[in-house]
Parts: structure tokens; C-alpha cells; sequence
């Protein structure tokens, strides 16, 4: 056996041996089924071809689900990690397989998603030759992973999958690639699996010390015009339950990142609406009149912040994160705790004193209803000349859901749409590609959450454009019959690409309008039945008969083709300078 | 305002964490201005040492990137008054100049630099020192005639005592609690 650093088992005393000698696909597949790992998505080829021959001898073990693109595969593990909160596992053959990969390991990286993602490589005594279907996958992929390593020996694998599996959902949850020269997956080996493990250059797991808790809450405490900043994280720890807690002790109101959606119920009286770009106007205007912030689980995206040397100027932070890189990286935190949202949030339930700021949160209602006056009460009804609009169909769908579908979406204005409109009242019900903004996510995304959990529903928003990126998938649906009901809001444009530059292009609209194919037919051809409305009259009918369907469907919405997404808070302009409409910006 | 910084990368001894460490910097677009790797004091312990010309404030979230590393066991960060450092050049020159007076002699001797190497057409002749003296040394050697030059990354040890054992030493308590 070769050395193995910095990982230190007790030999013999735990962990998997297998009485004889084993393939190192064998021991691939061991290693899956020791993590306990039940699905992969993958897509063969040459240089993996030992671990699919191997996986046939897994059955009952492992499920393999073969998507239609490398991508597809990756965006299902994603939607598969969102809502199971455990490692979603992706498997390539080496090259072209690999690469494919590379948008969804990026989109996992920006999103902290638990993934791990198996690539076969090129023979050992090939690397470096050019051979056929050769990259170098560890350097292609080492800005876009948490970690990665490549097997060149089978003595490896055991603690290399161990190791990989306990990175990738540890800590701040991340991307891993583990790429395998295919004789090393030839070739036999004695394999060990080890159970214990630690690595002492990696220890994810920060308990919250005193004195930072101490210091964040004597800043809670004292605030007169606090604000919550409410990420990612919340979920990522399964923090959901002691947030309400910690929200309706302090009585803060509460603003929530894009990922931060269904972290609280929107009807919650101290839920005062989304961050960011498209986010509400209350949260957005105020944020920079807050005497406190606690940010909870998020990392001050510039899509949240605005421009970052206007933002937040008269505010003390808190931040409650748990990847020590990310305090101060975009905003000085007068009081940082380093840990887990859970842990840190249990551990400063007691130390906050009961309050309620009703003048301040008064604020952000007034906020609301100016919103409500002048955004939404027309973003969510049809057009005066009779087209649905986006946020008329997501509102229903939000109705005949009672709020608690898992809302998935791809990248574009029906995003933002789904995000403002949709009305959460559960958790975990937000997959959407936040951090990277992939175009393509929506659809595998959905099937992946919905595989994950069959019992929830599952709607995904999607546009007309990224609908086309990644529409191969609807195959996927048909073949495994997921359920997964997708609503195409179709305004034959580019739509977001087209609002900016509507707005700071001076309507110079630059490649943003598509020749649509008839998506109801081509969904008919992988199997999918669907239906195609333009009335606002069926929008109601049409949803209720998309739910009411077994299987997988595809509602077909003609909306209005130009119309915008507001409030924004324009590139480069300070939070509190959120425009609601076009007007605003002379 | 940006000056001079030498960060220390402890690391496991792992193929691949090279690209790893430089692409911190690369994504950045931020220049290395000198780089080494060599073991360090514990035999399983790998230690890059980095200068880069950078804003305080950069420094700080540099180093916070490459302790965030799985493979990173710690990176610490120095001014220039806090480490001793030490680079080596290697400069090649043409017999002959040896050959008109003793003016290369008395350049050795007043840099303290030595012979190394001497050979029929050419003499090699190594100085160590801080970046400003070894390239006095190549101003005045170019005067004269020189056929190559080389100059190492800058080797540091710092002055206060053994940071990174204590920080081992304090993880090890905090994971054993």
C-alpha cells in the first residue's frame, strides 16, 4: 500500500474489507453504496466503460439514471442535492464527458451544492500522450471544485471516495471531481474502505465560540432598526425551525436571499420580501437605513449588495457564516461567528432579548403596499389588451399549490418572476441557479428534485431560451415517468437579455428574438403530453389540468412578449437607489 | 497601498496543489512575483512561499482563499520586516573579462559573491542576497559582458516562533473537545 497522507483511520478496527480481490470499478461502486449513495446520473463512454460493465453487477444497489447530455446529468444530481440535502453523485466518461460537466460543477461551486462528480480518465501510461478523448480534468476543473483528485492507482480508492464524500457535505457543501484512469479501474485490488476519517488540513466543523456569540448579541440587542439577511445557509444547516424562533424572539424584520426563499413563510408578519436586483422594494430601500444587520447563511453576492461601496453605510453586521473565507470578503462584519446557521442560531436564542420594532417594520409594510400599488397589482393579471403575463400564471399556480410546491426554475426574467410572485409557505421548495445563472439548469434541475422526493410537487418555470438548451430531458421524464410539471412562459424573447436593453441600450434589441419550435409537439414526440394557451381565460383551467395529470406534462404559455421585471436596483447603483419602473430612471 | 507581502502556504504534499494555490492569484489577475516550494520542517509537511505586491486588504482575502483549500493546512502572511529572506543568482560570464585588470575580481569580492564553476570560455559565480543586491551585482556584471542570468524565488523563515505549530496544536484541542 502506498502512504496515504493526512488521513488517519484505526487500521482494522472499522470500515470495509472485502474477503477477495475486487476491480477498482468494483470498488467504485463499493464505495457508493458504503456512502450510501442509492442514484447515480451518468452518461457512459470509452474511459468509464469498466464502472458501467461493474454497475450491472450492483443492481438493486444503485440506481443509474442516463440523461441525455453530461449537463443534464449534473443539474439532475444538483436538484437531487437541493432537496435531499445529501451529495448528489454524477458520473462521465473522460474528454467531451468531462467537460460537459464543467457548467453544472461551476453552478454547484457558486450554489453549495453537495456533488460528487466521477469522470473516467485515459489509461495511466496515456496522460499527456493527446490520446483519443483526453483532458486534463483536474486542471480544467480546479477553479470550479471544492476539491478534486485523480486515481491513477486502485489502492487509492477507498479513502479518495471517502474523503471526497465527506468534503462535499461538510462545511460550506461543495463540488468534488474524483477522475479515474481507466487501469486503475482494470485492475484488482484488496479494497479497504475506511469509516473513520479526518483530515487535518480540513476541519469544517467550527462550533461557535462564546465571545463572537456574545458580541453579536449585545449588537442584536442594542439595535434600534435591525434587519435580517436570511441565505442559503438557513437551509443548507436545517436551521428553518430555531430561524422562526430566533425571528419572532428578536422581532427583526426579515429580508431573504434568492436561495434564502422558503427559508421563512412569505405571510409571516416580519417576512418582508426578497433581496437583490429583482428583489422587493421594502428590503432593498431599507437595507441601508438598518442600525444592525444579521446576515445569516449568505455571502453578500454583488447581485444582493448593489454597489458595495454605497451599501449598507450606517450599519454594524453581524454574520453568522460558516465558511471563514467569506467573513469580510464583500462586507467588514463588526461582530463575524464562524459555524453552522443551526448551531450558531441555537446557541443565540437565549442571549437575544424579546422585542418588536413595530415604527421600523411599519417602514417596510409602507414599502409593500407603494410595491403592491405599483408593481405587482399588474405584474400578476393579464394585459389591458388581454396576454397573460408571467406573474399572473405564477400566481395561480402558487393558489392551486397552497404555496408549498417546489418552484424550480432556469435562468431569465421567469426566474425572478417565480422568486417575487410564487407565495412560499414551506421549506426547501427553491431550485434555481443562483451563483452562475445557468440557462439549461431548470428542467434536469426539476427532474432531480422531483426524483428526489415523489411525494412533493414539483413546477418548473422555465423560459423559452433555456427551455432549448436542455429540452432533450423532457426524454428523461418520459422514460422514468417523473412528474415534474413544467410551465414554458414563452414571450418568444430573450426576455431578461431584452429588458436590459430595453432599458440601457436604448431598445437596440441585439440577438434576443427566437424562432420557436411548436413545444407541444415536440414534448408530444418524447412522450410528454401538453397543452398551449394564450388566453388569459385558461390560464386558471390549464394550470388545474397540468396538476390534476400523472406523470409529467407541459403547459405551453404564449405571454405578453415584451414586459419587464421590476422593482430593479440597476447595475451599478446602491441598493437604495431601486427603481420601480421605467419612469424612474429619467 | 500595495507593497511587497510574502505569504507561507503549509500544505499536504499533493500533485495538482500548485495549479490550485497560483490560480487564487491567476483568477485574481494579480501578478506572483516569486514563487518556491520546498519541504518544510515536518517531513509530511509541503511549504510554498509567495511574494506578490498587493494591498493589505487583498493579502487578508488571498490568504483566506488558500486556507479555505481542502489540502491547505494553514497560510500565513508577512511584511517584509517580519521574515529574514534570501534569494540566489546565478550569473554566467565570459572568460575573458577576467582576463582586462581585476576589475570582476574586485566586484566579487565588494558583493560578496563567489566562484562557483570555472570553466575554458566561461566562469558561473553565485551571489544570495535580497533582490536590489543581486541586481546590482547584473548591472554592473552587464557592464563587463554576460552570457545568463538566474535568479531563485525568495526563500523565507520568519521571525516569530513557529506559528504553525501552535495552530495545530490549538485545531487538535478543538477537535479532541
Amino acid at each position: 500500500m502506498p502512504s496515504i497522507p493526512a488521513i488517519q483511520s484505526q487500521p482494522g478496527s472499522n470500515g470495509t474489507r472485502t474477503p477477495h480481490r475486487i476491480s477498482g470499478a468494483h470498488a467504485v461502486l463499493q464505495c457508493l453504496v458504503n456512502e450510501g449513495v442509492d442514484t447515480i446520473f451518468g452518461y457512459p463512454g470509452g474511459a468509464i466503460m469498466p464502472v458501467y460493465d461493474a454497475l450491472i453487477d450492483f443492481e438493486g444497489q444503485l440506481t443509474h439514471i442516463l440523461p441525455r447530455h453530461e449537463q443534464g446529468a449534473i443539474h439532475a444530481a444538483e436538484g437531487y442535492a437541493r432537496i435531499k440535502r445529501s451529495t448528489g453523485v454524477c458520473m462521465a466518461t473522460s474528454g467531451p464527458g468531462a467537460t460537459n460537466l464543467i457548467t453544472g460543477l461551476c453552478d454547484a461551486q457558486l450554489d453549495s451544492l453537495p456533488v460528487v462528480a466521477i469522470t473516467g480518465q485515459v489509461a495511466g501510461f496515456l496522460l499527456g500522450s493527446d490520446a483519443f478523448q483526453e483532458v486534463d480534468v483536474v486542471n480544467s476543473t480546479i477553479p470550479v471544485t471544492k476539491w478534486n483528485y485523480q486515481i491513477t492507482r486502485p489502492e487509492e480508492i477507498g479513502w479518495v471516495f471517502r474523503k471526497a464524500f465527506f468534503i462535499a457535505n461538510s462545511g460550506r457543501p461543495g463540488p468534488v471531481v474524483i477522475d479515474i484512469t481507466k487501469d486503475a479501474q482494470l485492475a484488482m485490488v484488496d479494497f479497504h474502505y475506511p469509516e473513520e476519517l479526518t483530515i487535518r488540513s480540513y476541519l469544517p466543523h467550527n462550533k461557535p465560540k462564546q465571545s463572537q456569540l456574545a458580541a453579536a448579541a449585545e449588537l442584536i440587542n442594542g439595535a434600534k432598526r435591525p434587519m435580517i439577511l436570511a441565505g442559503h445557509g438557513i437551509h443548507i444547516a436545517h436551521a428553518q425551525d430555531v430561524f422562526r424562533s430566533f425571528v419572532e424572539k428578536t422581532g427583526i424584520p426579515v429580508g431573504v436571499t434568492c436561495h434564502g426563499l422558503s427559508t421563512i413563510p412569505n405571510d409571516h408578519p416580519l417576512f418582508t420580501g426578497m433581496l437583490g436586483m429583482h428583489g422587493n422594494y421594502g428590503p432593498n430601500l431599507l437595507q441601508n437605513e438598518a442600525d444592525v444587520i444579521v446576515a445569516i447563511g449568505m455571502r453578500f453576492d454583488d447581485r444582493v449588495t448593489g454597489l458595495l461601496s454605497k451599501y449598507l453605510p450606517d450599519s454594524q453586521v453581524v454574520h453568522i457564516e460558516v465558511d471563514p473565507a467569506e467573513l469580510n470578503k464583500n462586507v467588514r462584519a463588526a461582530a463575524p461567528v464562524l459555524g453552522d446557521a443551526r448551531e450558531v442560531l441555537e446557541a443565540l436564542l437565549p442571549l437575544v432579548h424579546s422585542k418588536s420594532h413595530p415604527d421600523w417594520v411599519a417602514r417596510f409594510d409602507e414599502c409593500a403596499r407603494i410595491e403592491q400599488e405599483r408593481v405587482i397589482s399588474e405584474a400578476i393579471v393579464p394585459t389591458a389588451d388581454g396576454q397573460i403575463r408571467m406573474g399572473q400564471v405564477i400566481r395561480e399556480v402558487s393558489r392551486q399549490t397552497d404555496g408549498r410546491a417546489i418552484v424550480a426554475t432556469d435562468v431569465g426574467q421567469h426566474q425572478m418572476m417565480a422568486a417575487r410572485y410564487y407565495e412560499y409557505k414551506g421549506h426547501d421548495q427553491w431550485v434555481s441557479s443562483g451563483g452562475a445563472g445557468t440557462m439549461g439548469y431548470g428542467l434536469p434541475a426539476a427532474f432531480g428534485a422531483k426524483y428526489a422526493d415523489p411525494g412533493r410537487e414539483v413546477v418548473a418555470f422555465i423560459g423559452d431560451g433555456g427551455f432549448q438548451m436542455t429540452l432533450q430531458e423532457l426524454g428523461l421524464c418520459a422514460q422514468w415517468n417523473v412528474g415534474v410539471k413544467i410551465v414554458l412562459l414563452d414571450n418568444n424573447y430573450l426576455g431578461m437579455v431584452r429588458q436590459w436593453q430595453e432599458l440601457f441600450h436604448k431598445r437596440r434589441y441585439s440577438a434576443v428574438e427566437l424562432q420557436n419550435p411548436d413545444f407541444v409537439t415536440i414534448a408530444k414526440g418524447f412522450g410528454v403530453p401538453g397543452r398551449s394557451i394564450s388566453d388569459p381565460a385558461d390560464v386558471v383551467d390549464a394550470i388545474a389540468e397540468m396538476l390534476a395529470h400523472q406523470g409529467p406534462y407541459l403547459l405551453h404559455i404564449h405571454t405578453v412578449k415584451e414586459d419587464n421585471v421590476f422593482p430593479m436596483v440597476p447595475s451599478g447603483k446602491a441598493v437604495s437607489e431601486v427603481i420601480l419602473g421605467p419612469e424612474d430612471l429619467l | 497601498m500595495k507593497r511587497s507581502y510574502t505569504i507561507t502556504v503549509f500544505t499536504e504534499d499533493q500533485t495538482g496543489l500548485l495549479s490550485r494555490v497560483v490560480g487564487i492569484f491567476n483568477r485574481r489577475n494579480l501578478n506572483i512575483s516569486s514563487l518556491t516550494t520546498s519541504a518544510s520542517s515536518d517531513v509530511s509537511i509541503h511549504r510554498f512561499t509567495i511574494v506578490v505586491e498587493v494591498t493589505e486588504e487583498m493579502v487578508v482575502k488571498l490568504v483566506a482563499q488558500l486556507d479555505k483549500q481542502v489540502d491547505v493546512l494553514k497560510a500565513f502572511y508577512y511584511e517584509d520586516k517580519d521574515i529574514v529572506y534570501q534569494e540566489i543568482a546565478l550569473y554566467k560570464v565570459p572568460i575573458e573579462v577576467f582576463s582586462n585588470g581585476n576589475e570582476v575580481e574586485m566586484m566579487i569580492r565588494r558583493h560578496n559573491a563567489r566562484v562557483l564553476l570555472i570553466e575554458p570560455e566561461y566562469v558561473v559565480i553565485e551571489k544570495t542576497g535580497h533582490e536590489y543586491e543581486t541586481e546590482a551585482l547584473l548591472t554592473e556584471l552587464r557592464q563587463v559582458g554576460l552570457y545568463e542570468f538566474v535568479r531563485s524565488g525568495r526563500v523565507a523563515i520568519v521571525k516569530p516562533m513557529e506559528r504553525l505549530n501552535s495552530y495545530l496544536q490549538e485545531r487538535k484541542q478543538e477537535v479532541n473537545n
